[in-house]
């Protein structure tokens, strides 16, 4: 036996590593480690096992592939001693991961070392299952582990709870076997097999009633007593934190109480005193004493109420946001978004102290308050509020003026009070952060201004002025541009002024000059350029004098290389030059533009909100004008519970389908960019038939682009229930309904038509029960997909859902085979179907149960793209579709 | 996955020039997913100033560091779960760790990277925490530790013998 065989010590390993000047140095002393590594492995060598692991993990946490070494740590595992055992787990632990299959190859040592006379070798067992164990793992060593929370050492017990957590969680049935046992354990003295004990209830009480309703009635007095020795005990230095004894022990009895007093009268009742005592006697001083006061608030929150406890717990709150720690008031912020719920009054009275944790230095604390003030305004503090926010927008950081913005121009559409101030504010984003705004926003402001008729001259005139201030800001400009096309003569007459007003000097001349500076100014993009070539051609028939200065500037960009503006250019010129005659019918001002059609398509696909109009006139566009992705968006779906019936999402959707765009401008424009032709009504009103020139009557809808099947006439009357009510713009949308428009690019029209009967029943369904709705979740010619839902008590995230195939044609499908697809955020589990031929005529049917869980439960909806394939007389045939209105909530 | 169970979904020791020192993954990530949330977590974590709070919103979780010497520890939790306690725990296993080494210091993590991993999984298993006393862990560990020693002393004095009798 050659000592050097094995090349050299893991010290000096980590030397050679350490003092690799640069990273392809590291990369060969790696290279060599491993080859000898691997060349031992071959070898099959046992001498150097443990120090060569030892190796790998070292080389695996720097980032390199360690894969073959992943038998080593079986082999380690499976040998006689201690010190082969205890690194062998430490590998299996960091290298491997329960989705890996030679983990199964453990199952067998794991059980015998659950077995081992030497506690120590249980203790390693136990810990490596705990942290790595797999579903299957689970099932078969459970007995063991049950049995081993009787051990007669506390600190096997301790890690043998903590073990069965990870097994209940892996699976849930698992759960009964272990309610007694963990009820012993409350009755230990020894702190590790109390906390870990504890935190065993805990988490049986999330994944089985049955283990609630048994703790709450037998454990809830004596968890009190318990919690009230821990707090009244003496001084023990063994567990004292900064003068309290064992934090973590009292966290974990009130987390256990929280879950135990939750909708429970007697059980709350039973924990006041106990409750009151923490919070007043703990000292807030130290992180341990404010964990422990954070703790107590958030079960005082949590249980039913007694309005002490929650003045007390509010207090507790106002004190942490007063401290001048950054942590406290992080999480006195994070707090108080869930006191909004218990005693928004209260939260209130702390408004001008959050307002300025707005503004603090911390990212992690400015974003916590802003979506704090978010859930604070109302109708009577919006003007303040909005005022700050705004104020702040121009000294605050780049990054968060993104945040910033998005949050402020949604406060600013939901609760704008007049149309004034909602335009008035506006502006003044968009002058501050308009590069910031989503299309979806000026979008919105454009329609507002439209259907204000009196404030044309006063919007246009504060245009002008913004833009000679802030041209630098995109939006702004396509605002201004547009408005200057619409409504040039207001600007340059100052026709319309309010008291308010101060008269300005603006020339045909000035107005041209903007439009004419947003065309050339390098920074402008192709939809900026497109609005003005626009407002230019409507501004040549308006200002007569200029009439021969914009035909020049449109004519220069009959050269553009932009396609697009190339065209407009050319088609605008001639109609400049040839068709004198019908300019000025062309040109005339757009048709006021349907602000409920418009709104209507935009809740359809945006969050809830509520709409605050003041009169049928006002209507003011509502919902938030951003993405999914944005946080704000995340905010909204926490109130999303209590939404009403959802809206027409799909029929919007429909119409978008369809390409029968009613709406005078597209609500989703996807991107933050607008794509480069086409959106923009405008621009499709004047592109339509020129030249010639086709004489449209400006009154009458546009069709912008030509139906593309014969499901057409469903779009008029999509758009008849939004116009006849008013109203259809206030109701809400399933929360965060826009996720599943972006999915549905793909789908195919076959499946709308099921999708709105399915929606029918989704409607009329109450979906805050457990109840939920079955749907038609897909039909084609023959054949027609049924889902039904049901949800496992005590894991909101999961639905178990039954589908049921029908075949109405009148040949037999053989070889039938379901298949399903989930977004990321959802798992999805399929068992296999009842059959794999599927009768003709309807005469049966086959069923095939899967279960989904979704990991964004409450905040996205579920989605799925669904592929049948089957055979009829011999023929394959396969069937794709996508399922995107599964009733809210699951 | 299972974001209503709170559970700390891992344990990472970064020092400040965003090398990696300890690993710990409670929650299941590729080994690719592994390598992106350290690079991305790394990125915000040390550019943050020294007297902003110790948490990180970060993908809808949350990660909690604290700073001691050239050393980042962070825990990453869910939404809902106790900070504070988080920024407890992570003392805790410090002053663990400083008890076992004797004034701990980052070389000592590197060069015995396999003792900080044993210490840990005193303190955690399935991401929760085991024990709060610093003392019952310190036993812990020393019994452990001197079991390695026995079975080394035997493994030499065996091999002694076995290099007597073949002379």
């Amino acid at each position: 036996m050659n000592p050097f065989s094995s090349g050299t010590r893991l010290r000096d390993m980590i030397r050679a590593i350490r003092a690799c000047k640069t990273a392809a140095e590291e990369r060969a002393v790696v290279r060599k480690e491993c080859a000898t590594i691997r060349a031992a492995v071959s070898e099959n060598d046992q001498d150097y096992r443990h120090r060569n692991l030892a190796k790998l993990m070292f080389i695996h946490m720097l980032g390199y592939p360690t894969h073959f070494g992943q038998m080593e740590c079986l082999k380690s595992i499976a040998s006689a001693g201690f010190p082969e055992k205890r690194i062998g787990y430490l590998g299996l632990m960091l290298l491997l991961d329960e989705r890996q299959e030679v983990l199964m190859l453990v199952t067998n040592s794991l059980k015998q070392d659950l077995n081992h006379t030497n506690q120590y070798i249980v203790g390693l067992a136990l810990c490596a299952l705990g942290n790595i164990c797999s579903a299957e793992m689970a099932r078969d060593l459970a007995p063991e582990v049950e049995r081993l929370l009787q051990f007669r050492d506390p600190n096997i017990r301790k890690k043998a709870a903590l073990c069965s957590i990870r097994i209940i969680k892996k699976v849930p049935d698992l759960a009964e076997n272990f309610i007694s046992p963990a009820a012993a354990l409350l009755k230990e003295k020894h702190h590790g097999v109390l906390i870990t004990g504890v935190q065993l209830c805990t988490d049986l009480c999330k994944v089985s009633t049955e283990a609630l309703d048994y703790f709450r009635k037998r454990c809830t007095e004596g968890l009190v007593k318990v919690l009230k020795d821990v707090v009244n005990s003496p001084y023990s230095p063994e567990y004292d934190m900064s003068g309290i004894t064992d934090p973590f022990l009292h966290i974990r009895f009130l987390r256990l109480l929280r879950i135990l007093g939750q909708g429970d009268a007697d059980a709350s009742d039973c924990m006041n005193d106990i409750l009151a005592q923490v919070a007043t006697k703990t000292e807030p001083n130290k992180n341990a004493g404010n964990a422990i006061l954070y703790e107590c608030v958030e079960t005082i929150m949590s249980i039913e109420d007694n309005s002490g406890l929650r003045v007390l717990a509010i207090n507790i709150l106002g004190r942490f946001l007063s401290n001048r720690d950054n942590n406290i008031r992080y999480v006195a912020l994070n707090m108080l978004m869930k006191a909004i719920a218990v005693d928004a009054q209260a939260v209130q009275r702390h408004r001008a102290t959050i307002l300025e944790c707005v503004k603090d230095s911390d990212a992690s604390i400015r974003k916590r308050a802003l979506e704090l003030i978010f859930l604070l305004v109302n109708e009577s503090n919006v003007k303040p509020l909005t005022k700050e926010l705004i104020d702040y927008l121009e000294v605050s950081d780049q990054e968060f003026k993104e945040d910033l913005t998005a949050k402020i121009c949604s406060i600013v559409e939901k609760f704008s009070p007049e149309k004034q101030w909602y335009i008035d504010q506006m502006l003044k984003v968009l002058s501050e952060a308009g590069n910031f705004v989503k299309d979806e926003v000026w979008h919105a402001l454009i329609v507002v201004i439209s259907n204000a008729p009196d404030l044309h001259g006063y919007t246009v005139r504060a245009l002008y002025r913004a833009v000679q201030t802030s041209g630098e800001q995109e939006s702004l400009v396509r605002v201004a541009v547009w408005c200057i096309g619409e409504y040039g003569e207001m600007l340059v007459n100052n026709v319309g002024m309010l008291n308010i007003e101060e008269p300005i000097t603006v020339t045909e001349s000035d107005a041209v000059d903007v439009l004419e500076i947003a065309m050339k100014r390098h920074t402008s993009d192709i939809t900026t350029r497109a609005m003005s070539l626009i407002a230019l051609l409507k501004l040549s028939s308006r200002f007569p004098s200029c009439s021969q200065r914009v035909k020049e500037i449109i004519v220069q960009h009959k050269g553009g290389l932009v396609l697009e503006l190339q065209q407009r250019s050319i088609e605008f010129n001639s109609i400049i030059e040839r068709h004198q005659n019908i300019r000025p019918a062309l040109v005339e001002r757009m048709p006021v533009l349907d602000e409920a059609t418009y709104s209507g398509k935009r809740a359809g696909s945006l969050p809830p909100t509520v709409s605050t109009s003041t009169g049928s006139s006002l209507n003011l566009p509502n919902g938030v004008a951003k993405p999914p992705a944005a946080p704000l968006v995340d905010l909204l779906d926490l109130t999303s519970d209590d939404a009403p019936a959802p809206s027409s999402s799909d029929g919007d959707f429909l119409q978008d389908l369809l390409g029968v765009d009613l709406a005078p401008i597209p609500s989703l424009s996807g991107t933050s960019q607008a794509p480069p032709s086409g959106t923009d009504v405008l621009l499709d009103l004047l592109s339509i038939g020129t030249p010639p020139p086709v004489q449209t009557n400006p009154s009458t809808p546009i069709i912008s682009s030509p139906s593309q099947n014969s499901q057409t006439s469903v779009a008029p009357l999509e758009r008849l229930s939004s116009l006849s009510s008013p109203l259809s713009t206030q109701v809400s949308s399933p929360a965060g309904a826009s996720p599943i428009v972006d999915l549905l690019d793909g789908l195919s029209p076959s499946l709308s038509m099921p999708d709105n009967k399915a929606q029918e029943s989704n409607f009329s369904g109450d979906n805050n029960g457990l109840v939920y709705p079955s749907i038609v979740a897909f039909q084609s010619g023959s054949l027609k997909m049924m889902f039904s839902f049901s949800k496992p008590p005590g894991n909101p995230q999961t639905t178990i859902i039954q589908a049921t195939f029908t075949n109405m044609s009148s040949n037999v499908y053989t070889d039938f085979i379901f298949q399903a697809a989930v977004p990321k955020f959802v798992q999805l589990h399929l068992d296999p179907a009842s059959s794999n031929s599927l009768p003709a005529s309807g005469n049966g049917s086959v069923t095939q149960k899967f279960r989904v869980t979704n990991s964004q439960h409450g905040q996205k909806p579920l989605a799925m793209r669904i592929r049948i394939a089957y055979k009829v007389n011999g023929q394959d045939v396969l069937e794709q579709g996508q399922i995107n209105k599964f009733p809210a909530g699951l | 996955m299972y974001s209503s169970f709170y559970h700390i979904h891992f344990v990472l020791l970064i020092s400040r020039q965003g090398k990696v020192r300890l690993t710990k993954w409670y929650s299941p990530y590729s080994q690719k997913e592994r390598s992106k949330v350290i690079r991305e977590l790394s990125g915000v974590i040390l550019t943050r100033g020294p007297k902003l709070c110790n948490f990180v919103e970060w993908r809808g979780f949350k990660v909690v560091y604290k700073r001691y010497a050239s050393l980042y520890f962070c825990m990453c939790i869910d939404q809902d779960d106790n900070e504070l306690e988080i920024l407890q725990i992570i003392h805790h296993f410090v002053e663990i760790l400083d008890r076992y080494f004797g004034n701990v210091c980052e070389l000592d993590l590197i060069f015995n990277f396999h003792k900080a991993y044993f210490i840990l999984d005193e303190i955690l298993i399935a991401g929760e925490l085991q024990e709060s006393s610093k003392r019952t862990i310190a036993r812990l560990i020393d019994a452990q530790d001197s079991l390695v020693e026995i079975a080394k002393e035997q493994a030499s004095s065996i091999s002694n013998m076995i290099a007597q009798v073949t002379k």
